[in-house]
C-alpha cells in the first residue's frame, strides 16, 4: 500500500465525514464553517485528480465566495434559541432509507462505467488547440470551442444579480468594524489584485483564467466592503453597472467583429468563431472584461445593498 | 480498486448525504447547503471521469468550471429568496 493510496483513502473519508457533519451540526454557523472546510478538501481532491484549474476555482468560488454568501445570509437569520419548525414531513428513518437506496443505486451505476471512455472529445480538442489562440486546453474550450457556454454563463451571473436585487429587502448594516480588520483589508488589496491579474495572464498557458481571477478580485472587494470601506462601490454607480455589463458586451462585440471579418459569400457563418490572427487578442480582451465583470458581480451578490455606514 | 472507482463511490455517498440533508434539514439555509453538497458530488463525478484519460480531459474540466459559477449564482439567488422569506415572516 503506497502513500498515495492512503492519502486518497483518507481524503475521501474526510470528505464524507465533513459532509455528514455539515448536515448534522446542531448550529447553523458550525454547518457553514464545516461546508467551507469541505469545499477546501474538495479542491484538494480535484487537484489530486489532475484538475488544477478546478481546484483553484473551487477554493476561490466554491469554498471562499459561497462561504461568504452563506455567512452573510447567516447574519440575517433570526437569533431564536427555540429549534425551528421542522418542515420535513418525512420520518427520519424513511428519509434515511430513501437516501441510502438512491445513493447505492447511483454508486452501483457509476461503478459500471468503463475505465476507458468509449469516445472522448479530447483528441479532437487537442488537435485544434494550435488554432485556438491560447495554449491551455481549458481556456481554449471556455473561450473558443465552447464560447457559447461562457457567454450564457455570464448572462446567468447577470440574471442572478438582477434577481437578487429584485427580491432582496434593504437591510440595515449595523456592524462594528474591527480596526485591525480594516487595516488588513487595505494591506491585502494590492496583493490580491496582483495575484488575480497574474492568474488571468497565466490562463493562456497554464491553469488559471478569467473565473479564478474574477473570484480573487471579488474576494478582495468583499473584504473591503464588509469592513465598510470603498463606499462608492454600489449598484447605483454608473461605472459599476458599466463594468458589470462589460463581460457580456465584450463577448458580443468580439462576436460581431469576427462575424464581420469572417464573412465570405456563400459560406455558412459561424457565430463566436474567432479569426485566427486576432484570436489571442480577442480572447485576452474578453477575459479581461469578464474578470472585471465577474469580480464585481460576485462582490455585489455577496455584499448586497447595505445602507452605507458613516465610517 | 482504482482511484477513479474510489472517488466515484465517494461521490455517490456524498450525493446521498446531500439528499438526506435536503429532505431533513430543519432550516432553509441548511437545505441550500445540502443542495450545494449534491452539486459538489455531481462535479466530483465529472472531474473523476475526466481523470480516466492521460492527460485529464480538459473539455469536461471546462464544463465543470462553467457549472461552478452557475451554482454560485443559483445559490446567491436562493439565499436572497430565503432572506426575503424571513423578513416577510418577521
Amino acid at each position: 500500500m503506497s502513500g498515495d493510496f492512503w492519502f486518497d483513502a483518507l481524503l475521501g473519508v474526510l470528505l464524507l465525514v465533513l459532509a455528514l457533519a455539515t448536515i448534522q451540526a446542531r448550529q447553523l454557523a458550525a454547518a457553514v464553517m464545516l461546508y467551507v472546510v469541505f469545499g477546501l478538501m474538495l479542491a484538494l481532491a480535484w487537484a489530486r485528480l489532475g484538475a488544477a484549474d478546478l481546484a483553484l476555482a473551487e477554493a476561490a468560488i466554491g469554498a471562499g465566495l459561497t462561504g461568504a454568501l452563506l455567512f452573510s445570509a447567516l447574519a440575517r437569520q433570526p437569533k431564536s434559541i427555540t429549534p425551528p419548525v421542522r418542515a420535513g414531513k418525512m420520518a427520519p428513518l424513511a428519509a434515511l432509507m430513501l437516501c441510502i437506496s438512491m445513493g447505492t443505486v447511483l454508486g452501483w451505476t457509476l461503478w459500471q462505467l468503463p475505465l476507458q471512455p468509449a469516445h472522448s472529445q479530447l483528441p479532437a480538442a487537442l488537435e485544434q488547440l494550435g488554432s485556438s489562440g491560447t495554449e491551455h486546453l481549458v481556456t481554449a474550450v471556455l473561450l473558443n470551442f465552447r464560447a457559447w457556454d461562457t457567454l450564457l454563463e455570464l448572462l446567468v451571473l447577470l440574471l442572478a444579480l438582477l434577481g437578487t436585487r429584485l427580491v432582496a429587502a434593504p437591510e440595515p448594516a449595523a456592524l462594528q468594524h474591527w480596526p485591525l480588520a480594516r487595516q488588513w483589508s487595505i494591506r491585502l488589496l494590492p496583493l490580491l489584485v496582483l495575484v488575480a491579474f497574474f492568474v488571468l495572464w497565466r490562463g493562456a498557458t497554464a491553469p488559471g483564467g478569467a473565473f479564478q481571477a474574477g473570484a480573487l478580485l471579488a474576494a478582495a472587494l468583499v473584504v473591503l466592503r464588509l469592513n465598510g470601506q470603498l463606499p462608492m462601490l454600489s449598484f447605483g454607480a454608473w461605472w459599476v453597472r458599466a463594468l458589470i455589463l462589460a463581460g457580456v458586451l465584450a463577448f458580443l462585440l468580439a462576436g460581431l467583429l469576427s462575424l464581420w471579418l469572417n464573412w465570405q459569400p456563400e459560406q455558412a457563418v459561424q457565430w463566436l468563431s474567432w479569426p485566427l490572427p486576432l484570436a489571442k487578442g480577442l480572447i485576452l480582451l474578453i477575459e479581461l472584461c469578464a474578470t472585471l465583470a465577474i469580480g464585481l458581480t460576485l462582490t455585489l451578490l455577496v455584499v448586497g445593498e447595505r445602507k452605507e455606514l458613516t465610517a | 480498486m482504482s482511484l477513479v472507482h474510489w472517488y466515484l463511490l465517494i461521490a455517490a455517498a456524498l450525493w446521498g448525504i446531500g439528499c438526506y440533508g435536503l429532505i431533513r434539514g430543519p432550516e432553509l439555509l441548511r437545505r441550500i447547503i445540502a443542495l450545494n453538497l449534491m452539486g459538489a458530488a455531481v462535479f466530483l463525478v465529472m472531474v473523476t471521469l475526466a481523470a480516466r484519460t492521460e492527460p485529464a480531459d480538459g473539455v469536461l474540466h471546462a464544463l465543470v468550471l462553467t457549472g461552478l459559477v452557475v451554482a454560485v449564482s443559483a445559490t446567491a439567488f436562493a439565499l436572497a429568496l430565503v432572506a426575503r422569506t424571513l423578513s416577510e415572516q418577521a
